[in-house]
This record gives structure tokens, C-alpha cells and sequence, in this order.
């Protein structure tokens, strides 16, 4: 009686299928962003070749397009719009999860620095609509008290929520990089005598540095394709900011408030498609550039006493 | 055979103790206790290295010969859970006093590791990390004092030559010798009267080690080193005294020469002789 070197048993047939199915699972994030781009280019299609004014797109802040005689498309005021909120929100944001990243990861142990982390990731996990509804109903009334202007719903409440939004995601990823930090060059610097803030400003940030900017690209990202707390926050008034009291209205937030109220296929319908393709494109660039820096970053550890001495002798 | 005598006053000075390092006992260990959480590590260690001397410390795997030299610098602390009892002086002042800082206490007592971890910054500032962490409200030295900082630093541990036109390089992307090489000369600059050295040539090939060995062996008499080792042929040729320890006991401490021709313990005996370990 011989054994079949060949012989597929039940363990043969389980690992085969369960190869095929996390194949699918790893093709699908690609048919999913490949069919996401090609439906809203398909639907945005149509105004980008036939009616798509370049210069009226880019260069006109006047989104009129409900208008009888004249409608018009120009995104200028809602890119304006997203990019002051956006940047504020980083303003708020980068500072608050840079520190909060740093303490946890070089100063806090034990308890205390799982706790931080428990605590960050349930701050990720709040709800848009939730932070919206505390840019309406707590910013909005304490900016008016406050800065005693009209409307409190403007740059200023929706770039702070934002930014309070965006914190949490940062800290996580800031914090990563600076795990992914060789443990080495802290232990190195403080035999040398460094305090742990000189470790953490004079070798872990610098290293940790690539990885850093791709933390803050990936909070400009989220900041960027934000919908809901910023359309409830920010006024939602089609305007060129010109200071941090003036409301806006961001690209999201238009595509969410107008989209249900046009005629599939029409001029407007589309034109919301291509304001899509433009948010697509821009958070896809960010988070390419983000994660070329997370790439830059590793490559430099694995360099790390690879290279043979290069000879110094001319 | 042991030649270093004289008892050391116990002073409370800081820096003036370190001053006096003419006293010969550069190391003085005295019951030395050490836990990691409820794991004892070191049981009553007394030791006494000679200044001006290179000592290393042989034993098998988890003998707590790096632990001892980890304690000495107080590096080990990193971890958080480390409790110590006992004395360790250093020309007199007992470093495990609350009362020692630490940035202080590790300008004096330079470490090298097993695994060559230069920063990863240029060679130049990595040669000069030490001087910027130590001075941090003087002013800062000129870039002519640097350079000289740097060549005379990298000439101690003979990397001028190789090193001298790529200071720009990035210490990181060194071979491992020069990485080896670069974390000693980092240590120069302030001046340290103690280097401790963790198994410095185990990450290196044999030409490697052999180029930092005969460095370590230029630099005694200059420096008090204590090296810790888990090749006995390199405790052999490249060091005065010899410390052979023991699951966390020190077990016997000698002139090298003595200990490997005619060990006074038997289980350093067996040890040498490769019985175990």
C-alpha cells in the first residue's frame, strides 16, 4: 500500500480556498477604488467635455448653479472654502496630536500610556454628526459671546472642530513613527547623558521625521474629504474667506447638501461629480505623498549597517 | 595577585570626587543586590576595578556580567522595574544615591553597546552629540573648535584617515566596524574617566574586532574600562584583570594571566576550560 505524495486531504482543500478568498479580499480594495473612480468620472463626464470651463471652474468664486438665465460653476469660494477650514484645522491639530503623540510615546508608561491610547482611538471613533452638532450648538454661541460677532458659525468653529477631529488620527499614526524609531538611539543618546526631552528633540524627532509629515498629510486628508461636521459647522455660505469669522461652504459639504436636489444627469448633477473627481484626486495625491514620506522613513532604518565600507580614499 | 589597594574615602561630593581620580580603585562594588521585578539578578557583588585598567567580565549566558556593567552607568533603570541595594562608588561617590543625576553621572561613564548604535546623524554630530547635550546654556563651541572636537576624536579611535572627507555621511550608513569605531569616539569629547563595554566586537567580523580590540587596547591607562565579554580568548589577550561570574555572584577576580593559567575557583576552572557555558 503506497501513499499518494499527491494525496489532498481536508487541510489541502481549507488552505486552497482560504488563499483564493484573502486573494479577493486584497484584490477587492483595488476593483473598489478603481470602480469608485471610473462611476464618478462616468457621471462627471459629460460637464467635464462639454461644459467644463477650465478658468470658470478654478478661478470663479461664483457657484451659482441653480440659476435660470445664467447658471454658473465656478469652485474657487468652496476650494477656498475647504483649504482656509483645512488649514486651520491643522494649525489646531498638529500641535495638540504632536504632543499628545510624544508624551505617549516617550514620556508616559505603564497605565497611564494605555490608557491615552484606549482613550485616542475611542476619540477617532466619535461620530462626524456628533462633532458637528457640537460646532452648532457649543462653538457657535461661544463664538458669538466671545469674539462678539455675528455668526459664530464660520472658519474659525469649523476649523476647530475639525481640528479636534483630526487630532486623534494624527496622534496614532505620529505615534507609530515614533515606535518605529530603533529603540537604540534612545538608549545611546541617554547613556550619553541626555535628558529624555534632549532624546526625544535631538534624535527621536529626527528620525521620526518622514513619518511625522505623512501623520499631518493623512490629517490634511481627512480634514479635506470632512463632510458633515463641516457643512454644520461652517455656515455653509458660498464666500471668499477673508478672515476667520467669515463662513464658508467647503467642496463636501456642497456635493452633500445639492446632490439630492438635481435631476440625475443634468448640468448641476454633474458638475457635483466633478467637484468628486477633484476631492478624489487631491486626497488620492495626499495620501500618495504621505505614503512615500512613511516609505522614506522606513527605507532609512533598513539602511541601518547594510552598506560595506565605502572607501574614503580619494 | 590582585595589585589595587587603599581604601577610598566616602566623600559626598560630586564633581570633586570625580576630580580625585588619581585614588586607584576607579570601580567600588560593594554588595551589590539587583531585581528585575521579583528576579534576583545579582547576589552581594563586591568588586573593586583597578583605575587605568581594562577588567572584563566573563561568565555563561544570564550570569548578570552585563546587568552589573548596565548597573554602573544606572542605563538599566530604562526599564522601570529594576530595584537595587548595595553601593557602587566611582572614585568614591556612590552612584546609586537619589541625589546623583544622572545627565552628570553619565558624562563621566562612557558605554558602548553590543550592536554599534550610532544616532542617526552625521558622523561630525555624532561626534559631537555629547558636547551639545552637556552644554546646553554655555555657549556654543565655534565650528572651528568643533572641527578640532572631531578630529581629535576621530583620530583617537584612528577614523581621521578613513572618515576625514565624509563627516557629512551619515553614521548610520557606516560598515560596523567604523559604526563601532564612531560610538567610542562619541564618547571622547566629554571627557568620560570610565567606559563600560558591552561584548563591543559581537556584531563585528573577525578583522573588525581585531581593529577595535587594538583600539580598546591603545585607550587603557587613558581610560578606566570595564568590558564585558563572552569570548574568554578576548578577555585573554585584551585585558589586565578578569572578573569570571556566576549565575548573579561574582566568583573570583584576577590578574588575567593568573586566573586563565591557574584559576583559584573551581568553577571558574571548569569554565575556562569549557565545561560549560
Amino acid at each position: 500500500m503506497t501513499h499518494a505524495a499527491d494525496r489532498r486531504d481536508l487541510a489541502w482543500w481549507i488552505d486552497r480556498t482560504m488563499q483564493v478568498l484573502v486573494l479577493a479580499g486584497g484584490l477587492s480594495a483595488i476593483v473598489f477604488i478603481a470602480g469608485i473612480f471610473l462611476f464618478i468620472t462616468r457621471e462627471g463626464a459629460g460637464f467635464v467635455f462639454d461644459r467644463f470651463d477650465f478658468r470658470e471652474f478654478f478661478f470663479s468664486p461664483r457657484w451659482t448653479p441653480t440659476s435660470n438665465h445664467n447658471p454658473t460653476y465656478g469652485a474657487l469660494a468652496l476650494i477656498a472654502g475647504t483649504a482656509s477650514v483645512t488649514g486651520l484645522a491643522m494649525v489646531v491639530s498638529v500641535p495638540f496630536s504632536l504632543g499628545a503623540a510624544i508624551y505617549i510615546g516617550e514620556f508616559a508608561t505603564g497605565r497611564v500610556r494605555e490608557t491615552l491610547k484606549v482613550l485616542v482611538e475611542l476619540l477617532a471613533a466619535i461620530p462626524s454628526v456628533v462633532w458637528g452638532f457640537i460646532g452648532l450648538s457649543i462653538m457657535n454661541p461661544l463664538i458669538i459671546q466671545v469674539f462678539d460677532v455675528p455668526v459664530g458659525l464660520n472658519v474659525l468653529n469649523s476649523g476647530i472642530i475639525l481640528g479636534l477631529m483630526a487630532a486623534p488620527i494624527m496622534t496614532t499614526i505620529a505615534e507609530d513613527a515614533l515606535k518605529a524609531v530603533p529603540d537604540g538611539y534612545r538608549e545611546a543618546a541617554e547613556a550619553m547623558g541626555a535628558t529624555r526631552w534632549q532624546v526625544t528633540f535631538k534624535v527621536v524627532l529626527p528620525a521620526a521625521r518622514n513619518g511625522l509629515v505623512a501623520a499631518t498629510l493623512l490629517g490634511v486628508g481627512r480634514g479635506f474629504g470632512e463632510t458633515m461636521a463641516v457643512l454644520m459647522a461652517s455656515g455653509h455660505s458660498v464666500n471668499l474667506p477673508t478672515s476667520p469669522f467669515d463662513s464658508v461652504r467647503a467642496l463636501t459639504a456642497t456635493i452633500a447638501a445639492e446632490l439630492g436636489e438635481t435631476a440625475a444627469g443634468s448640468d448641476h448633477y454633474q458638475a457635483l461629480f466633478t467637484l468628486g473627481i477633484f476631492l478624489f484626486i487631491v486626497t488620492f495625491a495626499i495620501n500618495l505623498a504621505a505614503d512615500v514620506f512613511v516609505r522614506g522613513g522606513r527605507r532609512k532604518y533598513r539602511r541601518r549597517g547594510r552598506r560595506p565600507a565605502a572607501s574614503a580614499n580619494p | 595577585m590582585i595589585s589595587s589597594g587603599g581604601s577610598v574615602p566616602a566623600t559626598q561630593a560630586t564633581e570633586a570626587a570625580f576630580a580625585a581620580a588619581d585614588s586607584p580603585a576607579a570601580i567600588l562594588i560593594e554588595k551589590l543586590s539587583l531585581w528585575y521585578g521579583d528576579f534576583q539578578a545579582l547576589f552581594d557583588v563586591d568588586l573593586r576595578v583597578r583605575a587605568g585598567a581594562i577588567t572584563s567580565l566573563i561568565g555563561p549566558s544570564g550570569c548578570g556580567k552585563t546587568t552589573l556593567l548596565r548597573s554602573v552607568n544606572r542605563i538599566n533603570e530604562r526599564l522601570g522595574y529594576v530595584r537595587t541595594t548595595g553601593s557602587i562608588r566611582l572614585w568614591g561617590l556612590n552612584v546609586l544615591d537619589s541625589t546623583v543625576e544622572l545627565a552628570q553621572l553619565r558624562k563621566q561613564v562612557g558605554m558602548v553597546f553590543q550592536r554599534p548604535n550610532p544616532l542617526p546623524l552625521s558622523v561630525r554630530d555624532n561626534v559631537l552629540f555629547g558636547t551639545r547635550v552637556h552644554r546646553p546654556n554655555e555657549r556654543q563651541p565655534t565650528r572651528g573648535e568643533s572641527d578640532r572636537i572631531v578630529e581629535k576624536a576621530l583620530r583617537e579611535v584612528l577614523l581621521w584617515d578613513e572618515l576625514k572627507d565624509s563627516l557629512d555621511r551619515r553614521g548610520t550608513e557606516l560598515s560596523l566596524e567604523q559604526q563601532q569605531k564612531l560610538c567610542i569616539a562619541r564618547l571622547l569629547p566629554v571627557k568620560p574617566k570610565l567606559l563600560l563595554m558591552d561584548e563591543p566586537c559581537s556584531a563585528l567580523d573577525p578583522a573588525g574586532t581585531e581593529a577595535v580590540e587594538e583600539l580598546i587596547w591603545k585607550l587603557r591607562g587613558d581610560y578606566t574600562i570595564l568590558i564585558v565579554t563572552h569570548n574568554m580568548a578576548q578577555a585573554r589577550r585584551a585585558s589586565e584583570e578578569c572578573v569570571f561570574m556566576l549565575l548573579g555572584e561574582m566568583i573570583e577576580h584576577s590578574d588575567t594571566a593568573s586566573m586563565f593559567l591557574n584559576p583559584a575557583n573551581r568553577k571558574t576552572a571548569d569554565y575556562i576550560e569549557g565545561r560549560y557555558g
